[in-house]
Order: C-alpha cells, then structure tokens, then sequence
C-alpha cells in the first residue's frame, strides 16, 4: 500500500459529517432510492470528490446538504455541521442540518453563509432578467452588510479574484453578456464571496471547454489555498479527481462503493466498478468531450431493488450465487479504504454450488459478463 | 432605443395604409352596396325608389365609381381634411358617430382589461404556488366553466340575477334619468355600477384563460435552475417568488398586452348588443351589414391601427422588461 504524504500530517478539523443519508424521491413507478446509506466526512482545507455515472445521485446528495429538495422527498439520515473552528468535532455542538426546517430562517443562515454550492449548469445558473452583480451582491447583502456600497466593494472584488477583468463594467452587464467560462466564474464569486466553510461544486467545469476547465479547477484550488475552505467536488470524471482531490468517494446508484484517499484509490481500486471508471479515464491525445462509454450496459432505476449486489448485472467480476443474494456491506480495508464488495467481505454467503470456473478477477478485470451466444438455428 | 421607437413609429405608416386599402377592398367585396341594401330596407317597409332614384343616390355618394377611386378619394379626404368619410346609415360624418361611442368603447374596454389582469394574476400566482391544492382544484374548475360558457349565456345569467336582486337588470352604461345631465358623483356612480355586468361578461374569458397562463408560467419559472440558485444562497421564498418567479413569468403576459386591447375591443359585439351598450361593436356590425362603408372602413381602420401600436407597445414593453431582447434590438439597430 502507498503512503501518500496526506497520510503523514495530522488531519485537518472536521467541518462536516454526512452520515447515512438517504433520498427518496417517490415517482409514479414507486419509491426511487435515489440516494441510500451514504456517509462521508469533509475537513477544512481538503477535497472530498464523489464520482459516479450520470444518475447515481451524485446531485441530489449535493442539495440535500442545504435542505434543497422539495417536501415531498423522503430524506432520512444526519448531515452535521461541525464549529467553525472545529470546537464542535466531537459532534456534541453540531448543527443537523436536517433537523431544520428546510424554509426557515435556520437553514436559510447556512445557505450561502457556511455551506455554498455550485450548479452543474452555469448556462441556467443566473437569472436572465438580472445582472450578474445584483445576483452576486444578493447573497453579500444577506448574509454580510447591509450596505449596498460596501457589498458592491466585496462583490468587485471577488469578481477580481476569480479572474473577471474589467469588473467595473461587468458587474452591471447580464448573464447572456458572459460567456460560459465567465458565468462558471461569476458563480464561483458568488459561492466564495461570503467565505463559506464547505464549497459543493456540482461538477462545476462539465459544460466548459478543456481550456476553460483547468482553469477554474486551478482557480477553485488557489481559493481554497488562500481560504481553507472545504471542497465537495462532484465529478463523473476521474481523470479530474486525480488532480484536484484528496478523498474519493465512487457513487453507484444511490451508495458508495468504494472511498479511499485519492492516491490508493488510483493505485489500488477494489470494486469492479472503481476499476471499470479507471479504465475509461481518456489517455493522451484522445478528445477529452469524446465520453467514454465507461462500463457496458446503463445505470438501473433505483426503483423496487431486489436485495442484491446492484452493480451485478453489469460486473464482470460477480460471483454467481453470492451477489445475488444478498447486499453486500461497506468493509473497511483499512481505516481509510472501504469498499462494498463481496469480493472482500470474508463473510459473503456460501455460493449454493461450487463455482470452479471463477476467474481471478484481480488480474483480469476488464471481463465483460459472459454471455451464451445464441447458435443460428 | 428612442431611434428604435421613432424607426417602428414611421414603419407603421406604411403597414397601417396597407392594412387600409386591404378593409376597404374586404369591404365592398360582398355583392351590391349601400343604396341595394338601402332599397331592400325600404321595401320591407312598402317603399320603392325607382331606378334613377337609386342611381342618382349612388352618384351623389359616389358609389358609381370604381371601389378603388373611392378608396383613394376617401384616404385622401382622411389625410387632407382629417374627413373620415359620412356615414350613410346615420346621415352624419363618420367622425360624428365615431366620437358618440369612443368614450364607451374605450371605457368598456380598458375596464374590461383591468379586471382581467388585476384578477387573474393573483389567483394564477396562488394556484401554482398552492399547486394542486383545494384553492387550486378550485380556480381550475372555475376557469374551466368560465371560459366553456358563452358570453351572452353569462351576459343573460348576470342580467336576471341583477333584476331578482336589485330589481334592475342593469342595461346600458347608464340610468335613464342622468342621459340629460352633467358629469356628477352620481352620475360616475351610477355608470361603475352599470360597468360591472359588462366587465365581468366581457372579462370572464380572457380571465379564465390568463389564470391558466399565469399559473402554467409561474410553475415553469419556479422550477428554474437559477431560482434554486437563489434558494442556495439564502434568499427567502417570499422574496424568491416575486423577484425571479413573478417577475419573469409576467414578461410574456406584459408583452401581450397591446394586442389584448384590440381582442377585448373586437370580441364584445355580442355581449354589447346583448346588454345593450352603447359601445362600438353593435354600430360596427350594423355598418357592415348595411354596408355602410366609410363608417365600417374608419372603424376597421382604427382598429388596425389601435392593433399597429399594440404591438409597438408590447415591444417597448418586453424590451424594457428583457435585457436579452434589448441587446439584441441594439444590435440590430
Ligand atoms: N426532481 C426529481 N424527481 C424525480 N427523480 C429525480 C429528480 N431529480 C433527480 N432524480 C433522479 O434521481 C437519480 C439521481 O439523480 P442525480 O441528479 O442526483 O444524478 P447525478 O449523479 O447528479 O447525475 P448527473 O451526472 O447526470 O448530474 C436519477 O435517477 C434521477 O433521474
Ligand atoms: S458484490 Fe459481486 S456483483 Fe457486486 S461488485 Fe462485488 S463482485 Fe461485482
Ligand atoms: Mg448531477
């Protein structure tokens, strides 16, 4: 196992405790579990990443951290933020964020102040009708001084920070007027510019070119040198994770699979999954938007789950008679390694017949599940 | 954007005389013309008029020359005198009979208009807020039967309540007794409570519709992305709902506002004659079906032109409200 130097320095304080949440979105073919079981830490001055395909609730985890979701979600579980100074580690003077009331003036003094979030789209992000500096100014003027002067100060400001040039101008211009690049800037402005502990950057460079990506990825990591604020960096893109995170959490279909430090999950994936992302992760001189088809089949609708393995259909590695028949639990590898497989679990069920054929999945991953092929009549 | 308002100011001049010419033809275009339709009249009342008493009568209105040397010696009294033309029907320049009923009309109208948005607006702003609550079943069923029923039906309904209650079926815009006199409190009076039955009978629909329209746009924007946004950072609902919600569901409806005048103003002929209102529409029909052409042209006329700047305003508006639209207007200028 590698020793990364993260390993070595003390941990930084605890900022926020997510533990085993769960988001129920009831649709018209039943309860989607969108979200289910999913516990992570973040600490000031680092970089937790969550990964996973397109619908593994990668966002709907984002927002239930602020209480966004609408009444009629069924969320369950704890998210506690922790003193700013880290006084409320222990867990004893934490603020539950789900125990508020999600329109009362409670959360709404974390929204924005302690916990910011950025959106997937900076296309739909601001509003049209408005311009871009009455948008950033809103949240100064909530949550920082009433005095319109001063928040267009800090609001030119942070405009400046985040690379906006000629923020005199640009502040009165709107949305339409900045180019995607910009707008992802102009929303990074407006999450920092109350100094939040926790950012939640919703995968903030999807929708901008490959230029424009690494510089706001580079500019999102200056800022939290500069702020020792926490970063939740969502992604469905390793490749980005191993150059901006410190921890990694890999998402399948409303769980974690897998959470390691950045370095040991690259060095050393345990679930199929984990190592089916890896393998997707584009090399040099391919077109980074050309998007891989990561892993065969498509994600299932968290909707009626049988109590098995959810990633089995699609895992080359499955042992058959075990990981249909139960769920398999989150292990602890090590202290900082977990992973959700049977793969490792010492105590997975007894397979009903023995299975002489199962192939080292270690050595060879890459095994798509056999399937018989038909013979022509 | 002045250059632009004085740019579509001129552009109408040439729309409007276009839209003139196209009524004018429209007009005469039905077989025979105010002297045949004049003659038919008198004979159901036993009269005759010989053949050169008719033709004299043509030659004396002018109706002996071909349609388009009445068009233009018509326009060009319109633009040169400012004579829209005279009224056959009511032996009177058509300016005369336009002024009788202007004040009405305009009244009825613009009445009408405000009633629609002052109602409809809120209820749709809480049915969508409130969606699929009790209130909500309830507008959407209200609405529902309110844009279903015909108007006369309602007109008829309104009228005979009106009697069984206040032992008056409200007709006309006024009481009998204050035609002879001034403008007084009374009078005013009187004529918002001969208003009410008109308004409600010629707003119910549009109403019903803007509920419908208001709702469906509010509940579009309030799922926008950026207004999650704003609830991201803290802003109050209260504040959310009418800063971005309202604020951007009302654009389209603002910017349809020119022309809903002219629909309210064309779509209450019936309920006028229904209720006996001494507005346009009645006077209109009659116009057209005896051909009184001029009177029917000036009015058509107005209309188009009432219908041009409609359009202009909207556009102001919907400018003035969107700074995309405004960009891209001052781009093209
Ligand atoms: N408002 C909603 N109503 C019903 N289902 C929803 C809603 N929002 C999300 N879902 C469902 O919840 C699941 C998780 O969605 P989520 O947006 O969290 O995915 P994601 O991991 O962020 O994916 P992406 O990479 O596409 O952003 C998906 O199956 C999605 O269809
Ligand atoms: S539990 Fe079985 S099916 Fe699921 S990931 Fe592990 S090996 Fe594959
Ligand atoms: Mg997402």
């Amino acid at each position: 196992m590698t020793t990364t130097p993260e390993d070595t320095t003390p941990p930084a304080h605890l900022v926020l405790t997510v533990e085993d949440l769960a988001v129920h979105v009831p649709t018209e073919h039943g309860l989607l579990r969108a979200v289910d079981g999913v516990s992570f830490e973040v600490r000031a001055g680092r970089t937790l990443g969550i990964v996973g395909e397109s619908g593994s609730g990668k966002s709907l985890t984002a927002k239930s951290l602020l209480r966004l979701h609408p009444a009629a979600f069924r969320e369950s579980g704890r998210v506690l933020l922790h003193g700013a100074d880290g006084s409320g580690a222990d867990g004893t003077d934490a603020l539950d964020i789900m125990e508020l009331r999600r329109d009362g003036p409670m959360i709404r003094a974390v929204r924005g102040r302690r916990i910011a979030l950025i959106f997937q789209e900076p296309m739909t992000a601001f509003s049209p009708l408005h311009t871009i500096g009455d948008q950033i100014m809103e949240a100064i003027l909530l949550h920082r001084t009433a005095d319109r002067a001063e928040a267009r100060d800090i609001c030119l400001e942070w405009m400046l920070r985040v690379g906006i040039g000629d923020a005199q101008r640009r502040i009165d211009q709107y949305p339409h007027e900045f180019s995607g690049g910009m707008r992802q800037r102009a929303m990074i402005a407006m999450a920092l510019s109350c100094e939040p502990e926790v950012l939640i950057a919703d995968e903030p460079t999807t929708a901008l070119d490959v230029t424009i990506q690494a510089q706001v990825l580079e500019l999102m990591q200056e800022l939290q040198a500069e702020t020792g604020m926490a970063i939740v960096f969502i992604t469905h893109d390793l490749a980005v994770v191993a150059g901006t995170c410190d921890e990694v959490a890999v998402m399948y279909l409303g769980r974690i699979v897998e959470q390691a430090p950045v370095r040991e999950l690259f060095a050393n994936p345990q679930h199929p999954y984990t190592r089916g992302l890896l393998r997707s992760i584009p090399r040099f001189g391919m077109g980074r938007d050309e998007r891989l088809q990561a892993i065969e089949g498509t994600v299932p609708q968290a909707i009626d789950l049988p109590a098995m393995c959810s990633f089995r259909d699609r895992c080359g590695a499955r042992i058959e008679g075990v990981c249909e028949t139960a769920e398999p639990r989150l292990l602890e590898l090590t202290d900082r390694h977990q992973v959700r497989c049977f793969l490792h679990d010492p105590d997975a069920p007894v397979p009903d017949q023995p299975v002489g054929s199962t192939e080292s999945t270690a050595s060879d991953p890459a095994h798509a599940p056999v399937v018989p092929e038909e013979s022509p009549a | 954007m002045l250059t632009y308002i004085l740019r579509r100011t001129l552009m109408m001049i040439p729309v409007v005389l276009v839209i003139s010419v196209i009524v004018f033809w429209i007009i005469q275009l039905p077989p025979g013309d105010y002297v045949s339709s004049h003659v038919m009249e008198l004979q159901k009342e036993g009269e005759q008029l010989s053949a050169a008493e008719q033709d004299a009568l043509r030659e004396r209105y002018g109706l002996d020359q071909p349609w388009y040397a009445q068009y233009l010696a018509w326009i060009w009294g319109i633009l040169t005198r400012g004579d829209l033309g005279y009224s056959f029907a009511y032996s009177q320049p058509v300016l005369a009979v336009v002024e009788r009923y202007m004040a009405t009309t305009l009244i009825v109208a613009v009445a009408s208009m405000v009633f629609t948005y002052v109602v409809a607006i809120p209820i749709g702003v809480y049915s969508a807020v409130k969606q699929y609550s009790v209130g909500d079943y309830v507008f959407t069923t209200v609405g529902f039967l309110g844009m279903a029923t015909p108007n006369f039906l309602l007109a008829i309904i309104l009228m005979y309540l009106s009697y069984i209650w206040f032992g008056n079926p409200m007709l006309g815009l006024q009481s009998p007794e204050y035609a002879a006199q001034g403008w007084s409190p009374a009078r005013v009076l009187d004529m918002l409570r001969h208003l009410v039955i008109p308004v409600v009978v010629i707003g119910t629909a549009s109403t019903c519709e803007l509920i419908r329209v208001m709702r469906g746009q509010m509940l579009d924007e309030m799922t926008k992305q950026h207004v999650l946004t704003a609830r991201a950072k803290g802003v109050k609902e209260s504040t959310n709902l009418r800063k971005y919600s309202l604020r951007a569901a009302l654009n389209p409806i603002v910017s349809t506002i020119g022309w809903s005048l002219t629909a309210i103003f064309t779509g209450s002929t019936i309920t006028a004659i229904v209720l006996n209102l001494p507005t346009q529409g009645p006077v209109m029909l009659d116009a057209l079906m005896a051909q009184d052409m001029y009177l029917a042209g000036a009015w058509l006329g107005f209309m188009a032109i009432l219908t041009v700047i409609g359009t202009l305003i909207s556009d102001i508006l919907l400018a003035w409200l969107d700074p995309r639209i405004r960009d891209e207007r001052r781009a093209r200028a």
